[in-house]
């Protein structure tokens, strides 16, 4: 049953950890809306929870030894960005679209905000499983 | 707390693009300044965004804001205007004004305090989530 909570706690940990990523991105984004050759990168949500679920190995640890424990890593907390395709060429060759960065800061901010409140549910759960609800 | 590398970022739009309505300014209350020459004509003066690269240990070279380059006078020939009775004229009675155009030093000068209001916009939200990671648990 605790096990449950604590799995809870780590899906929602790791969330938060790619949303902050792809904040970081994207006011990146924003930050270079008039810089020349600047091109515009992201990350996709779906695709960076489900390599940061796969506990059981895109890095596994190297074994060197008949001693050394198998261990599947769990990868570092960040996906590799990738290069978004503008909607239309700009002249000084900057694929940054302001409407489209601003969305996207907004829903993974709301996503953020999600996580964080699942999060506070989930220690405030446990805090009422110690005192009995008192 | 990655969230605080977006205060840089930012941060760091937000002075590129205040760089950007400096010279603006200054190029839009020179636009009617005039000279003896050509060579010490007002030309409009313009940044040049660049951005800012940074490599973190074992990571992909990730950027990290933009910052201001350095800043270009424009190529633009001055317009010559015959004035003999200008104090400035040369021996020909020409005087050289400035090459800034103001329509567009007024699209520039709106372009950037869009895009500063952007960064602003950026700001106030991570600062939002950062306060609320902050009561977490709460």
């Amino acid at each position: 049953m605790a096990l449950d909570i604590y799995k809870q706690f780590d899906l929602h940990t790791r969330a938060l950890g790619i949303a902050n990523q792809r904040l970081e991105l994207l006011a990146d984004n924003v930050a270079n809306a008039d810089t020349p050759q600047y091109k515009a990168r992201d990350i996709d949500f779906r695709t960076a929870m489900q390599s940061a679920g796969s506990l059981d190995g895109d890095l596994p640890m190297a074994t060197t030894r008949t001693g050394h424990l198998q261990a599947g890593g769990a990868g570092p907390n960040t996906t590799t960005p990738l290069y978004r395709v503008p909607d239309q060429p700009s002249l000084d060759g900057n694929t940054v679209d302001s409407q489209k960065e601003n969305a996207a800061i907004a829903e993974t901010s709301v996503r953020y905000q999600a996580s964080l409140t699942f999060i506070s549910s989930n220690i405030r759960g446990l805090r009422d499983a110690i005192t009995g609800g008192r | 707390m990655s969230l605080f590398k977006i205060f840089d970022i930012a941060g760091s739009a937000m002075s590129a693009q205040s760089a950007r309505l400096s010279t603006t300014a200054s190029n839009l209350a020179n636009a009617n300044t005039v000279a003896g020459s050509a060579a010490t004509a007002y030309r409009s003066r313009q940044p040049v965004f660049q951005t800012v690269m940074s490599t973190s240990e074992g990571m992909d070279p990730s950027s990290a804001g933009v910052r201001v380059a350095g800043i270009v006078e424009s190529t633009a020939e001055p317009a010559k205007v015959q004035e003999p009775g200008n104090p400035l004229a040369d021996e020909n009675g020409y005087i050289y004004m400035s090459n800034v155009n103001p329509v567009d030093e007024l699209v520039n000068m709106i372009s950037a305090s869009r895009s500063y209001q952007n960064s602003v916009e950026v700001l106030s939200t991570s600062k939002e989530l950062l306060l609320r990671t902050l009561s977490i648990g709460q």
